[in-house]
């Protein structure tokens, strides 16, 4: 192991270490930018582009990043001279320059790394002004893009090709005029985009940000013609504590309903309903094709980026998904249908609000199929960060609420809608039910540790009456990639796949409080799924009370012709680039 | 240079680049060249082909268990792409931009394997090396610096063109006895070396011994070896503003200080060439040209600031003269100057109003003309016309 000294202290450090790595060890700080360690998902953005990080290292005629310089013995670093601070000022002062001057209104103040360190390094000035960059700004349905707003740290070109393999972001232009964006400038809506978000959730800066709805939100919450119901989507209520100062991991489901009760939303109800009823119709879809020799494996299709995905990278493959709605459609399908006869409420004057720790379901709820109740299906997605803002807008005090309970019919849950928020959590859920519909017995334990875990493929063997299942998890749009090719390769055979697009699954979703490359907040939030499936008096779908009763009394039985109807959808081909 | 040694004689490139192959354990040598030298392609895809029909080139060289082939890799004539890991980037069909080092690429190179890269006229020395030994070699030039280089003599000298010199050779020596001294027996202002990031050289340092310390040490480098000379009708701001364009345009954009950080310095000069400078615009001027230098990712930015700082230390009084007194001592800068027309010598001929083109000078026939200053765009056009000196550059 190299010795190095750090400001005067010798340090013994592993050989694989950088500076900013040795400096971190020994409890120090150097700031920096474009850098981004997400070590869990086998995920380093380390351009060294931005020049934050510089140090100075004796002996060498320049400055060096810090994230970027591997340590060797005898190694002597000043992470605080008068020169390296120069650089790192004049570094953030350069990137001001060239960056919109509109802090107080943009949708990043308070989030942004940037403007954390303008503080952090004391600029109250900048000599530096001139030219700006002039982009032009891109809205879809789910993400706006203001590259004015760049900095070129690359952390989204890197989620975008080496952890999603969707390739749609990456740097133009040269000189002062690089700047990140899709080929050709296209809008994200005319690409292979599948609204992930990632590359929202790892933006310093507000150069990508999630389309928000919040003023459409408010507008039907004032309008008495309306009757505003809202689903909260499992991620949700474990990451939405931190953004009220609560510890990552903490789990908010009863302050979340009592939030949204006073907000003013007419019904607070559950996604996790939807996911329960998504468990029957995708598990009954799973046992026919299992034991009629169907298509196999079996997609899940709860994740809209994924679904894109599909139909962009693997048309051919178009069967293989189930075609299950996810939670969040099949539950805006039954609250225009099934709710509505049940209320008296004219479908017409229903709104379905989602709360979603997810970019892309701002853009399925507004795919054009997604219409099956005679109209749209969900109105409006906002984000576990924009219900935060409407809490915060409101002057509502998150700490002082009473844990509140969901309302029903559509709020009550099992513990394997829970686990929907993480990943391996839908094929864990779906295993749940398929394991005693299919052999009639009882199951045991309910965990299926072999699902769990963040490995980004995952291949576990179910022993189901002696037929051993054979199920495939892939978070991560690129390693379901790699799962795919070597299914159509041959090299590996699976009955079932689960596949979610963000780290982690949805509670790493690109709508969820900003993780600021800290992987470790997302593995709390996991734990937490997991704490409240474990508290939960049922944890299998088919034993919900409620889903009984909605197959009781409207929809017949899973895959009946009013289930096809609602519950079930098709995909579509897209073009690749 | 490089160019004209692949268009004259490839086969030293090819020679050089297999003993180095050979050296090292190679067998997959590649050559980067732009497309915008399609002559230097042709002639070295000619040269390839032969090498192979010879069999110095490809399977079993020379009947040993030595393989080696070569590949041309055309480039887009991106500038950055002479910096080797945005030249490898651009092999391997990435954005020609550079990485950080370490790794070096003899460490982790052209697709992750330990590679050596080196430039054109580097390996065509190889081959003379081999044949006359180190001894040779080492017997030319200085003990730091053997051998010879080649240098680009351009501007104002009499005598442009390639030059070959022993290094240690003097700047006086090239600019004066090879290059015939300047042009129009104009008196000698500075030599620009090594390439658009390189740095001026004033009149004192003409008997300084070319070599790679001794440009460096002056503030300038042996870069490409380009060598520039300027006369005294040249203004040092107006050069150094020249040169930062190039840089500026060539950028990758992909660190901080270069991408952002030229711009500004640029509009620095922008500023003082106009005549809009103020003298803390200079000491700004500097101080970030230092921290470029001192905090950009690769070479291209790290020396992109030389010509403004080199004239900035040289050349003080000039940018002074721009800053304080509004002047261009050079009467380069267009803001900075004024068209007259002296009476006493006007002879009223019209030839200066008939060319000026945006009807600025005024005047009859054989009557002083006069030159209307909110009109005049100050292209010099009535300056080189008027037959009697009577207009004068102030």
């Amino acid at each position: 192991m190299p010795k190095i000294t750090i400001n005067c202290k010798e340090v013994e450090v592993p050989e694989n270490y950088t500076v900013l790595d040795a400096v971190k060890s020994i409890g120090g700080y150097v700031p920096t930018l474009c850098y981004m360690k997400l070590e869990d998902i086998g995920i380093e953005n380390k351009p060294a582009s931005c020049r934050v990080c510089m140090v100075e290292i004796e002996g060498r005629r320049n400055l060096a990043p810090a994230c970027a310089t591997p340590v060797s013995e005898g190694l002597v670093v000043k992470t605080h001279s008068r020169r390296a601070i120069q650089a790192r000022r004049t570094a953030v002062q350069l990137l001001l320059s060239d960056h919109p001057q509109d802090c107080l209104k943009c949708p990043k103040n308070g989030e942004c790394e940037l403007q954390d360190l303008a503080a952090e390094l004391n600029i109250h000035n900048n000599p530096y002004f001139g030219k700006m960059s002039v982009h032009k700004k891109d809205i879809s349905a789910a993400i706006i893009r203001d590259p004015n707003k760049c900095v070129m740290c690359r952390r989204c070109e890197t989620m975008c090709n080496e952890f999603q393999t969707v390739g749609v972001l990456s740097a133009v232009n040269r000189g002062f005029d690089a700047v990140v964006k899709p080929t050709f400038d296209w809008p994200l809506e005319n690409t292979a985009c599948t609204f992930c978000g990632q590359c929202v959730a790892v933006c310093p800066t507000g150069a990508l940000v999630e389309r928000s709805y919040i003023d459409q939100v408010w507008d039907v919450l004032e309008d008495p013609k309306k009757h505003v119901v809202v689903q909260t989507a499992p991620a949700v209520r474990v990451a939405i504590g931190e953004e009220f100062g609560y510890e990552p991991g903490t789990i908010s489901t009863g302050k979340l309903v009592a939030a949204l009760r006073v907000l003013g939303f007419d019904k607070i109800f559950d996604t996790n309903f939807g996911a329960d009823l998504t468990i029957m119709e995708e598990a009954s879809e799973f046992k026919e094709r299992l034991e009629n020799g169907g298509y196999l494996p079996m997609l899940t299709s709860c994740c809209p980026g994924w679904v894109k995905f599909l139909e962009h990278q693997f048309p051919e493959l178009l069967e293989m998904p189930s075609s299950a709605k996810s939670p969040q459609q099949m539950f805006g399908a039954v609250a225009k249908t099934y709710y509505a006869q049940k209320a008296g409420i004219d479908p017409k004057d229903i709104v379905v609000v989602s709360i979603m720790p997810c970019l892309a379901k701002k853009y399925e709820a507004n795919r054009e199929e997604m219409r099956s109740s005679g109209y749209q299906d969900v109105d409006y997605v906002i984000t576990t960060r924009e219900l935060a803002d409407m809490i915060r807008e409101s002057g509502i005090n998150f700490h002082n609420l009473p844990e509140e309970e969901y309302d029903n019919p559509l709020g009550e849950s099992t513990g394997a809608a829970d686990i929907f928020g993480r990943t391996g959590g839908v094929a864990e859920a779906a295993l749940r039910t398929a394991y005693e519909w299919i052999t009639g017995e009882e199951l045991g334990n309910v965990e299926f540790e072999a699902v769990r875990g963040y490995e980004g493929v995952r291949i576990a063997e179910v022993d189901i009456k002696g037929t051993t299942i054979r199920v495939g998890i892939a978070h991560g749009l690129g390693n379901v990639r790699k799962l795919l090719e070597d299914i159509r390769a041959g090299k590996t055979e699976v009955h079932m796949i689960e596949v979610m697009a963000c780290p982690g699954g949805c509670v790493g979703g690109g709508g969820q409080p900003y993780h600021h490359g800290d992987f470790s907040i997302i593995k709390k939030r996991t734990e937490a799924i997991n704490r409240i499936d474990k508290s939960k008096p049922i944890r299998k779908s088919h034993e919900n009370p409620s889903i009984k009763k909605i197959y009781d009394e409207f929809l017949g039985k899973p895959l009946s012709e009013k289930s096809h109807h609602l519950l079930h959808t098709e995909y579509f081909e897209r073009e690749w680039l | 240079m490089d160019r004209s040694v692949l268009e004259g004689d490839p086969h030293s490139v090819i020679e050089g680049m297999a003993i180095a192959a050979y050296a090292i354990g190679a067998n997959q040598g590649y050559v980067y060249i732009r497309a915008e030298y399609p002559l230097a392609v042709k002639r070295l895809k000619n040269a390839i082909n032969q090498a192979k029909e010879y069999g110095l080139l490809g399977e079993n060289i020379f009947g040993t268990n030595f393989s080696f082939d070569l590949e041309i890799r055309l480039g887009a004539g991106a500038f950055v792409c002479g910096e080797e890991t945005a030249l490898l980037a651009s092999i391997e069909g990435y954005r020609g931009e550079p990485r950080t080092k370490p790794p070096f690429p003899a460490n982790k190179g052209l697709w992750g394997k330990p590679t050596i890269i080196n430039n054109v006229e580097t390996f065509a020395n190889i081959a003379p090396i081999m044949l006359r030994g180190a001894k040779w070699f080492r017997s030319l030039g200085t003990e730091k610096s053997p051998g010879t280089k080649v240098f680009a003599l351009a501007g104002k000298v009499n005598n442009v063109g390639l030059v070959e010199v022993p290094m240690g050779t003097t700047l006086r020596e090239v600019i004066f006895d090879i290059g015939g001294g300047i042009r129009d027996n104009k008196k000698f202002k500075a030599v620009q070396t090594g390439g658009p990031s390189g740095g001026c050289i004033p009149a004192e340092y003409l008997d300084t011994p070319i070599d790679f310390d001794t440009l460096t040490a002056l503030g300038s480098m042996m870069g490409s070896g380009g060598m520039i000379v300027m006369d005294e009708n040249t203004c040092m701001p107006d050069v150094a503003k020249f040169y930062l364009e190039f840089s500026v345009e060539e950028s990758c954009g992909k660190c901080t200080p270069c991408r952002i950080g030229n711009v500004r310095l640029l509009e620095t000069l922008d500023k003082i060439t106009s005549g809009r400078a103020t003298m803390e615009d200079l000491e700004r001027m500097k101080i970030l040209g230092k921290t470029i230098k001192d905090s950009a990712l690769c070479g291209l930015g790290q020396t992109s600031p030389n010509p403004i700082l080199s004239t900035m230390y040289y050349f003080k009084d000039e940018y002074e003269a721009h800053v304080l007194d509004k002047t261009c001592p050079a009467g380069v800068c267009k803001n900075l100057i004024t068209y007259k027309i002296d009476k006493d010598k006007c002879v009223g001929c019209t030839a200066c109003a008939r060319v000026c083109p945006v009807e600025a000078i005024s005047g009859s026939i054989k009557n002083p003309h006069e030159i209307d200053q909110e009109v005049c765009i100050k292209c010099g056009a009535c300056y080189a016309t008027c037959r009697f000196g009577a207009i004068e550059k102030i």
